[in-house]
């Protein structure tokens, strides 16, 4: 069973985002991590590589080439190998034009599963995964806490605004997993220290036979206008806990007349 | 013409889609509600009400379950075969989903979470929070169909009595997009009162460690007369029952207070309780998003400090 994880490089959390004004983007210039949501996907793709006892476990990514830093975590807790589709001309890209660059890398892995973890930490998008099993044509399940890989098939039970639901899907097919689905592994030092040899390729947009035209922002169908400061709210303290944090939040709460 | 994706639920409209039709009225062109699956025709007439001028419905049995591809098949085939230009979406588990299908179906422009739309000269500008909500950015199209995802509960329904012109369409289903079927449906009827009604809410997250620690959100409820309430994280964990849920796929609330144990505060949770009056969070990671919307952020070790927070306000309400 071959499964491929696609990734994210986002910027590092202890890094202050920004966005450039000049080019109206998330500034990446800084520090980038794997986005933490992703690392439950790849998590989830060794389980089921391990309950197999067999199969290939395949990070693909969309990004600047630093991005294959971030791609090297997932790979020491595991995953096989790493496919990182970089290009300069890739930049900007959108929806439409981000899932058309990973739809190529991913049609070319020809993998039984894909999957996506529950949202980019940068953008709070959320939505990649049903445009990317649009261009494979292929089902799609999203929000998944728990799913279970058959003969050919697969079940993903996840919560909607109503309840659970539980769908089954043939093989190939593309699945979002929800931040319930489990407890990422932390990488091992052995992995860690395996994860530089592991097969690390990059590949431009020419090398998927990808029109250069169709991604970055010529590609892009949206576009980012202005930028603007948010309606201010009150006032907002941060304290750290030195013991007396309970304290002061019962001062808080005195002093807004809520206890 | 704008058209919207109305969703339905056992016969009811939603609100988050009615909304988002209220809105649409505003923009000042044609709007078209879509409602799709069998029996939607019998809403058609609702639609009409919240100022749809035309319904499209579909009513093929491939459209039964609320799964996303069919639904794209069926919008891809009504924005081809109809003038509009816009198509807009509560955003929802399955409006997310069908939204981004039909982007790429349609090679279409999508933005998502917005909480605002205007026309200005035949152009539409979005707005959405970005960064934790830091920042606000206009977003627009630079092509036709302009798709968009709004923020659940950004517009409020407001009734205008029309009526609507009701068309029927028969959409033609492409195979992958069927080959998902759904196999259970374990849906929850809303019942009696909830945390939606309380003024002080007390909701635990992943932070908690396991259920068990649960007791402790319970008890600090208990000691300010309010309501537990929990994130998806560890409703889905089986920690805590899916009633108590607040977020995007569960209830939306606005108590007076509402203190977060534990929880990172992701946007799913945060569209659920950002209309609370005041927020205070408890969180050991000093850099979780839920820092950059509370009023009091304490970044400390909540198995410490809610038992004696909880014996503070019994001691100062005993007295």
């Amino acid at each position: 069973m071959k499964i491929a994880v696609c990734v994210k490089e986002v910027p590092d959390a202890a890094v202050h985002k920004r966005i450039d004004p000049e080019t109206k983007r998330l500034d990446r210039s800084g520090e980038g991590a794997l986005n933490h949501f992703d690392t439950q996907a790849v998590e989830e793709a060794l389980r089921l590589k391990e309950a197999q006892g067999e199969g290939e476990v395949v990070l693909v990514s969309f990004g600047p080439a630093s991005a294959l830093d971030s791609l090297r975590k997932a790979l020491a807790m595991g995953a096989d190998r790493a496919v990182l589709v970089s290009d300069e001309s890739g930049a900007g890209s959108d929806l439409v034009a981000t899932s058309r660059a990973l739809g190529a890398a991913l049609q070319r892995e020809e993998a039984d599963i894909v999957l996506f973890g529950q949202q980019g930490s940068d953008s709070d998008g959320a939505v990649l995964w049903a445009a990317v099993a649009e261009r494979l044509r292929v089902p799609v399940i999203s929000q998944v806490a728990e799913l279970e890989v058959g003969e050919g098939k697969l079940k993903g039970k996840r919560q909607t605004e109503f309840g659970y639901d539980v769908i089954e899907a043939p093989l190939p097919a593309v699945v979002a997993v929800s931040d319930a689905i489990n407890e990422p592994r932390y990488p091992s030092l052995k992995g860690i220290m395996g994860a530089k040899k592991k097969p690390q390729e990059t590949m431009s947009l020419a090398d998927l036979g990808v029109d250069e035209g169709s991604v970055g922002e010529a590609g892009s169908r949206t576009t980012v206008l202005a930028l603007a400061d948010p309606p201010p709210r009150g006032d907002s303290q941060k304290i750290e806990d030195d013991g007396s944090a309970a304290e002061q939040i019962v001062e808080f709460l005195a002093g807004k007349k809520l206890l | 013409m704008i058209a919207v994706f109305v969703e339905h639920h056992e016969g009811q409209l939603q609100r988050g889609s009615l909304g988002v039709l209220s809105k649409a009225v505003t923009l000042g062109e044609e709007v078209a509600a879509v409602l799709l699956g069998p029996g939607t025709k019998e809403l058609a007439r609702e639609a009409g009400r919240f100022g749809a001028q035309k319904v499209f419905v579909a009513e093929a049995p491939e459209l039964e379950a609320p799964l996303p591809q069919p639904r794209v098949d069926a919008l891809a085939q009504l924005v081809g075969e109809q003038d509009i230009d816009t198509v807009l979406f509560g955003a929802s588990v399955l409006a997310s989903d069908v939204a981004a299908g039909l982007a790429a179906r349609l090679d279409a422009g999508l933005n998502w979470d917005l909480v605002e739309i205007e026309a200005s000269d035949g152009q539409l500008v979005g707005k959405r929070p970005a960064l934790e909500d830091s920042v606000y950015v206009d977003v627009g199209w630079t092509s036709e169909p302009r798709l968009a995802l709004f923020r659940p509960g950004t517009f409020d329904p407001a009734e205008s009595g029309g009526e609507a012109q009701v068309e029927e369409l028969t959409p033609t289903f492409e195979e992958f997009s069927t080959a998902a079927t759904m196999v259970e449906q374990a849906h929850e009827e809303s019942s009696g009162p909830s945390i939606e009604d309380a003024d002080v809410i007390v909701a635990g997250g992943r932070g908690l460690g396991g259920p068990e620690n649960f007791s402790l959100v319970e008890g600090l409820a208990k000691a300010l007369g309010g309501a537990v309430a929990a994130t998806r994280a560890v409703v889905d964990a089986g920690w805590y029952p899916y009633a108590s849920q607040v977020g995007q796929t569960g209830k939306t609330v606005s108590p007076k207070l509402y203190i977060a144990c534990g929880i990172s505060g992701a946007i799913q949770h945060k569209v659920g309780m950002q209309g609370s009056g005041n927020v205070v969070a408890i969180n050991k990671d000093p850099n979780a998003p839920i820092f950059e919307f509370c009023d009091l952020g304490v970044v400390g070790d909540l198995h410490e400090i809610v038992p004696k927070l909880t014996e503070l306000v019994q001691q100062r309400r005993a007295g």
